[in-house]
Order: C-alpha cells, then sequence, then structure tokens
C-alpha cells in the first residue's frame, strides 16, 4: 500500500525554497563564477585586473606541463604532497588512532577513560591557530618541549619542521583530529550487543580473533563512512600552512595552500586559482560519488 | 498553493537574507569632525617603533593642532601592522580591490605598478585634485626621488626616503679571527676567504646572504641583486626591454650562493629557509652569531639600532660596513667595482577615501621640512628632501656618499614583483641543494618566460 505524503510535493518545494535559493547563490553562483574564471587570465593585480583576456584552456595547461609538475612548488608535486598527506594523517592517523582508541576502552568506564577522552576532543576543539601556535612551539628544534623530552631520554633531537616537515604536519593533523574518529567509532560500538562478545569469549577468542570476527564486520559500514569523511576533510584542510607556510622548499605545500599562495599572494593570480579550484571539485565530487555509491550498496 | 503565494515566499527570503547581510552604507560626514586613518608596518615597540613614535607623539598632535587653526576638526589614527611586507601588500590588494581601506598608506615604490596596471591605484592629482601641484615640497624632492612613488610619468604617493645595501660587519668577530679592520674585500673570492677565516675561528655563521621565498623581496635586494649585479649584469635589459633569463653571470651569482650555503656552509641554510628566518638573522646577528650580512642601510637605521627590539647598545663600536664587491674588480654591472640597488619607500593616498584634502593635507604636511627634520632626529637616514641632511649619523652619511653613486634600481614594471618572486624560488632551489645552479636556471627561465612571453626574454651565451 502506498503511503500517503502529508504534504503535496509543491509544498515540500516551498519548504525547500529558501535552502535551495541559498544553495544557489552560496554554492552554485560561486562555482559557475570559478568554472568561468578558470578559463581567463584574471589577476588582481597587474594589467590583467582590469582587462583579463579569454584564454581558453591554458590555465589547465599550465597546471597540467609535464615537463615540470612533479617540481617542488607546482601543481604535481602539491598533490603528491596531498596524497601522502591524507595517506598518513587521515587513514593510518585519525581513522586508525580513533580506532585503537574506542577499541581500547570498550566498555570501560574510569577516571583514565575520561582523561584520554578529554584530551582527545579538546585537541579537537582548540581553535586552529592556537593549536598551530602551541605546535610550532611544541615542534621547535632548539627550545621545543618534543625535543626538550627526546633529548632528555638520549633519543637525540631531530630538527621536525626543517628536516621532517611532512612527517611533522602528518602527525600534528592526526592528534587534531583523531576525536571525530574516535567518538564516532566508540558510539559506533555501543551498537554491537554485548552477548556477541561474551560468546566468543567463551568460546576462547582472544582480541585479535575478537576484531577481525566481530568488531571489524559490525563496524565496517561505520569505518567506510568516516574514512570518506575524514579523507574529504583531509584533503581540503589549510592549517599545516600555519606551521610551515608550504616549506621549506614547498615540502610541504598541500594543493591548499598551493591554490593560496596562487590565488591570493603575489599577484593574485584568479583564473589559474580557479582552475586549480575545478580540478580539486573534481576530486572532492569523485570522491563524493564513491561515498554515495558505498552507502547506496550497503543499504540495498 | 497559488502562485502568487510562492512569489511571496521567494520574496521573503530575499529580504530576509538581505536583512541579515545588512547593506549599511558608510556614512560621510561633511561638516563633521573627521578622522583619518593612516597605517604603516610598524608596531609600538617593535618593527619600525621610530616611525609609531615619530606619528604619534609629533605628527598627529601637530597636525591637529594646525587643522583646529584652520577651524577643522580632524583626528588622526594610526593602524599598525605587524606582519610582513609581503602581508601588508596581500591586505592593500584586498582592502582596495573592494574599495575599502585606510586613508593614508605607507607603500613600497615597487608595489606601484602592480596596483596602478590593476587600477588599484590613482594619481595624487586624480584623487586629491589640483591643489596638490602647488604644494612647495615638490621643489626640494629630485625627480628621482618623486619617481619611487611614480611610474609612466605619474605621481601615486610622497616618499619617505631611499636606501642602500652593503655588508654589515661584527668588528668584534673579525678581530677575534684576526681580520684586520676596517676591512673592504675588492672580489668575491676575498669575500669567502674572510668568510672560511671567520669559521676557522670558530664563528658559528661567517656570512648570511639572503636567499629563498620566505624572506621575500628581502632575498631579491639584499640577496640576489647583489650577487648578481656583481656578477655583470641586472635582471633587466633597460636597452632592450627584455628580461635576462639565462646567462653565466646568473650562474655564477648561483654558484656564489651554492659556495656558501652547500658547498663550503659558510652560512645558515635553515635560516633562509624557515618562515621567520629574517627575524632570525637579525636576532643572531644582535648575539654575536652571524660575521657578515648582506643588509640594506634600513638594519642599521631601525633593526640594530640602539633601543630597538634588536638593537645592539654599543652598535657604533660593534659594527661597521662594507661595500659589496663585485666578482672581480670592474666585473659588475655597468663596469663597476662595487655594487649596490636602491629601493625606496612612502605614503599614498587611498583613491577609495571619503577624506581626500585632508588626507592629502596630512600627507603634505608629514613631508613637509619641520616634519621630516624631526624624523631625522629619531632615526637619521637618506632624507627624500634636499632642504634635510641627515642628521647626526656619520656613518649614515658616509654609507650615502660612497654607495648612491653606484646605485641602480628594479625594473618599474607590473611584471617585476612576479619576476622577483621567481627569483627567490631560484636561490631557494639552489642554497637547500634542491637543485643544481644549471637547474634552477632552467626552472627559473620556464617560469619566467611563462610569466611574461618568449618575446619578452633573452638568454646570454654562457662560458
Amino acid at each position: 500500500m502506498e503511503r500517503k505524503a502529508i504534504f503535496s510535493a509543491k509544498v515540500g518545494l516551498l519548504f525547500l525554497a529558501p535552502a535551495l535559493v541559498f544553495v544557489a547563490i552560496f554554492l552554485l553562483y560561486p562555482f559557475v563564477r570559478v568554472f568561468m574564471l578558470s578559463f581567463t587570465n584574471q589577476t588582481l593585480l597587474g594589467t590583467t585586473a582590469p582587462n583579463p583576456d579569454w584564454v581558453g584552456l591554458d590555465n589547465y595547461q599550465r597546471l597540467f606541463d609535464f615537463d615540470r609538475w612533479m617540481r617542488l612548488g607546482e601543481f604535481g608535486s602539491a598533490l603528491k604532497i596531498t596524497a601522502q598527506f591524507v595517506a598518513g594523517s587521515a587513514l593510518i592517523g585519525q581513522v586508525g588512532l580513533g580506532l585503537l582508541i574506542a577499541w581500547a576502552f570498550y566498555r570501560k568506564k574510569g577516571v583514565l577513560r575520561e582523561t584520554v577522552y578529554t584530551l582527545v576532543i579538546l585537541a579537537w576543539i582548540i581553535p586552529e591557530t592556537v593549536v598551530a601556535f602551541t605546535w610550532v612551539a611544541f615542534l621547535d628544534w632548539e627550545f621545543g618541549t618534543l625535543n626538550a623530552i627526546l633529548g632528555t631520554l638520549g633519543l637525540g633531537r631531530p630538527d621536525w619542521l626543517f628536516k621532517h616537515p611532512l612527517e611533522s604536519i602528518i602527525l600534528f593533523n592526526s592528534w587534531r583530529g583523531a576525536a571525530f574518529s574516535m567518538l564516532l567509532f566508540s558510539s559506533a560500538l555501543e551498537t554491537i550487543p554485548p552477548s556477541y562478545i561474551e560468546t566468543a569469549e567463551v568460546a576462547g577468542a582472544n582480541a585479535w580473533q575478537k576484531f577481525r570476527d566481530i568488531f571489524f564486520p559490525l563496524l565496517r559500514g561505520h569505518i567506510l563512512t568516516d574514512l570518506i569523511l575524514i579523507t574529504l576533510w583531509t584533503f581540503n584542510v589549510f592549517t599545516p600552512y600555519l606551521l610551515t607556510g608550504g616549506g621549506p622548499i614547498k615540502k610541504t605545500e598541500l594543493v591548499s595552500i598551493y591554490t593560496y599562495r596562487t590565488a591570493f599572494q603575489g599577484q593574485h593570480e584568479f583564473g589559474k586559482g580557479g582552475a586549480i579550484a575545478v580540478v580539486m571539485m573534481l576530486i572532492n565530487f569523485s570522491l563524493a560519488i564513491v561515498y554515495l555509491s558505498m552507502i547506496r550498496r550497503r543499504k540495498a | 498553493m497559488s502562485k502568487s503565494r510562492l512569489v511571496l515566499t521567494f520574496l521573503l527570503a530575499f529580504s530576509l537574507m538581505i536583512a541579515a547581510f545588512g547593506v549599511a552604507a558608510p556614512a560621510r560626514a561633511q561638516d563633521g569632525p573627521v578622522t583619518l586613518t593612516i597605517t604603516c608596518r610598524c608596531v609600538a615597540g617593535g618593527v619600525n617603533n621610530n616611525l609609531v613614535v615619530w606619528l604619534t607623539t609629533y605628527v598627529f598632535p601637530t597636525f591637529e593642532k594646525m587643522m583646529a587653526d584652520q577651524g577643522r576638526d580632524v583626528k588622526v589614527e594610526l593602524v599598525e601592522f605587524g606582519g610582513s611586507d609581503e602581508q601588508l601588500k596581500e591586505q592593500y590588494a584586498l582592502d582596495l580591490s573592494v574599495g575599502s581601506g585606510y586613508d593614508v598608506m605607507s607603500f613600497d615604490g615597487f608595489w606601484v605598478p602592480e596596483f596602478v596596471g590593476a587600477g588599484l591605484l590613482k594619481p595624487l592629482e586624480e584623487v586629491a585634485g589640483s591643489e596638490v601641484n602647488d604644494w612647495e615640497g615638490w621643489g626640494h624632492i629630485t625627480p628621482g626621488i618623486q619617481a619611487i612613488l611614480g611610474y609612466q610619468g605619474q605621481v601615486y604617493g610622497l616618499p619617505m626616503g631611499t636606501d642602500v645595501r652593503q655588508i654589515f660587519y661584527r668588528n668584534d668577530l673579525f678581530q677575534q679571527a684576526g681580520i684586520e679592520v676596517p676591512w673592504q674585500p675588492t672580489s668575491w673570492e676575498e669575500l669567502l676567504d674572510t668568510a672560511r677565516t671567520l669559521k676557522d675561528a670558530g664563528v658559528a655563521i661567517p656570512i648570511q646572504l639572503n636567499a629563498g621565498t620566505p624572506m621575500g623581496e628581502a632575498t631579491t635586494m639584499q640577496g640576489w641583486f647583489m650577487a648578481l649585479l656583481g656578477a655583470g649584469h641586472h635582471m633587466y635589459d633597460f636597452d632592450q626591454h627584455k628580461w635576462i633569463v639565462s646567462s653565466q653571470s646568473i650562474l655564477d651569482a648561483l654558484n656564489l650562493y651554492k659556495t656558501i650555503y652547500v658547498d663550503e656552509e659558510l652560512g645558515d641554510a635553515r635560516m633562509q629557509l624557515l618562515q621567520d628566518g629574517r627575524n632570525r638573522s637579525f636576532v643572531e646577528f644582535r648575539d654575536g652569531n652571524v660575521g657578515m650580512l648582506v643588509e640594506g642601510d634600513w638594519f642599521w637605521r631601525s633593526v640594530i639600532a640602539p633601543g630597538s627590539e634588536t638593537g645592539i647598545e654599543n652598535r657604533n663600536e660593534i659594527v661597521s660596513w662594507a661595500k659589496m664587491p663585485a666578482k672581480e674588480p670592474g666585473a659588475g654591472y655597468n663596469g663597476q667595482d662595487f655594487v649596490t640597488i636602491s629601493g625606496g619607500t612612502g605614503w599614498v593616498i587611498n583613491p577609495n577615501t571619503k577624506n581626500a584634502a585632508e588626507a592629502w593635507a596630512l600627507l603634505s604636511y608629514m613631508s613637509s621640512e619641520d616634519p621630516a627634520r624631526a624624523f631625522e632626529l629619531m632615526q637619521p637616514r637618506i632624507s627624500f628632501r634636499d632642504d634635510v641632511p641627515v642628521a647626526g649619523d656619520p656613518v649614515m652619511t658616509a654609507m650615502a656618499e660612497a654607495l648612491l653613486p653606484l646605485t641602480t634600481v628594479r625594473p618599474m614594471l607590473p611584471e617585476y614583483p612576479q619576476v622577483s618572486i621567481e627569483a627567490q624560488l631560484m636561490t631557494e632551489r639552489v642554497v637547500s641543494g634542491e637543485m643544481s645552479p644549471e637547474e634552477a636556471m632552467q626552472a627559473f627561465d620556464d617560469a619566467v618566460t611563462e610569466l611574461v612571453g618568449e618575446a619578452n626574454v633573452i638568454r646570454l651565451p654562457l662560458n
């Protein structure tokens, strides 16, 4: 039997209208504008500012000039660094760490759990600039807290932001964002009936077996959702700029930082910046499609 | 659901949005009190502290009184900016492009063509009217100095002064290493030998020649140009109106960097590649860890001036200066033995100002004889007015006399700042060891050719 809708489609549309207007003005319009911009040589400064020319696919060709695109500071290099950053800090860092913490405190209560959860969530909610500032101080070669600790333990004093800049921002972003995964996984874990675990325990399953045969299959959907969300966010994150400025020698220049440097520094090349934005949107879009199709498959 | 209700809903949604964002137009007070805003890269107790002191204790009170005497109620507010020059430029570009910004803005001369090209700056005459031309000051500022904030025959602001560049060295470290002072190298080899001697004597950082993108224009002016001009040519061929993107001189200059930072580690490459490198170089110099630092006279008169943030109390005993030598005597730009380059800063009036007349009154007053002299007394520097001499600093006077005849300037072209960034990147790639001088020059060639077009570049034969 077909369920009778409370509202007609027209009324539904009416309720949606304000949202649609907002989407059109703040999402669709800028998108179209950026798309158009990416075919011009529009800048903010210089003579191409008042009189931009239509340059066709020039900006895209400049981005994908394969003779040089893997040079540090070029688009290919930025993509590669972003991929490493996402793999390190999103997949291994945030999802892995979040899952580990959630699992470690599964069905546990007490001071330790509360302390860890509070600290992890604190790392997540402190404003970005404050966090970045403390991390610069934490990682400083000469005076940083980390090296003071490592030095005392006789583990050497690595020059983090200079010699290991990518590792530094991966570490930073893992620390920064693990809270979301942790919260998501700990609430997902709550949904697993305790009897499953108890049965497994009676059968003599060890921790790994329990994880492999009970937790993982039941959490798979959540892990997938989390992975995709975290990947999308991490792909677009800009905060590492506050730690390294994209350097040294552009070794931490993520695509977001590359976009910023192109469109908002120097001559402010809006045209080329637009082209980067379009490519980024396409990448985000394909990630989102993967995400949506996976969700759909799960429901089917 | 009728159509009119749908339309009504849309209208409601729109009006809500408009209400939410507000469309309050800034009101202009014609007769009431006027508040002018002025901004500069200056912070009380920090960078360019002298400028803050001069503006707030001398210029503002006397100007406000002068205005009051004329029956005009004008107040001036200083907006301090603590970021880098590059960040200030970003701020200006964004402010001006949306029709906003402060009334009077400190401005680096080489930004002018880019801003004018974009229509973000207007000639003084257009902003403040023809009374600008009646100002007494024009007769006391030479055309060369007027051109600091000029472009294609128009003047966009008033200059504050020009500068020169040289090597600053520490007498104490030199004596400790057994090097005779006063010291003046006549070739790069001599310069490097001195650095080697300092290194052997245990000086942590014998020489620092600016490189890398984090230092921005400081790299181009105090580093790249000082090396390139000494190797024989300018960045731009002023006769053929073309950019020189490949030459033996470029390679020689890059090899000087390579010797200093990579091969012999006479300088600290780390400092050149990290974000706050320039301030670090000031601190290290103050603390006696840097033997020689190539810098502009601003370093002398502001950065290490006694009482400033990185000041050296007995500056005049501890610090001396020397001219930057060409690679070999006579091998420099225009066949010179020594090289230097000048920039210049000043003030522009925001074309979006609501109070152009008052802004011009302030600017022209600031740039008149008495205030200029008052600033000279706080910070002796190469003056922009011929009736205001460098006051009471023989070192500054000597630098000006020795170096102004040798100096050159950057090409005043809208493309220059972009080419400059590519030059910074080229030095960065060499001092980090990421590329060889040949590879870095090729990358520079690629990038500049893309920027200005094949028709506007030349390549000189390599040896």
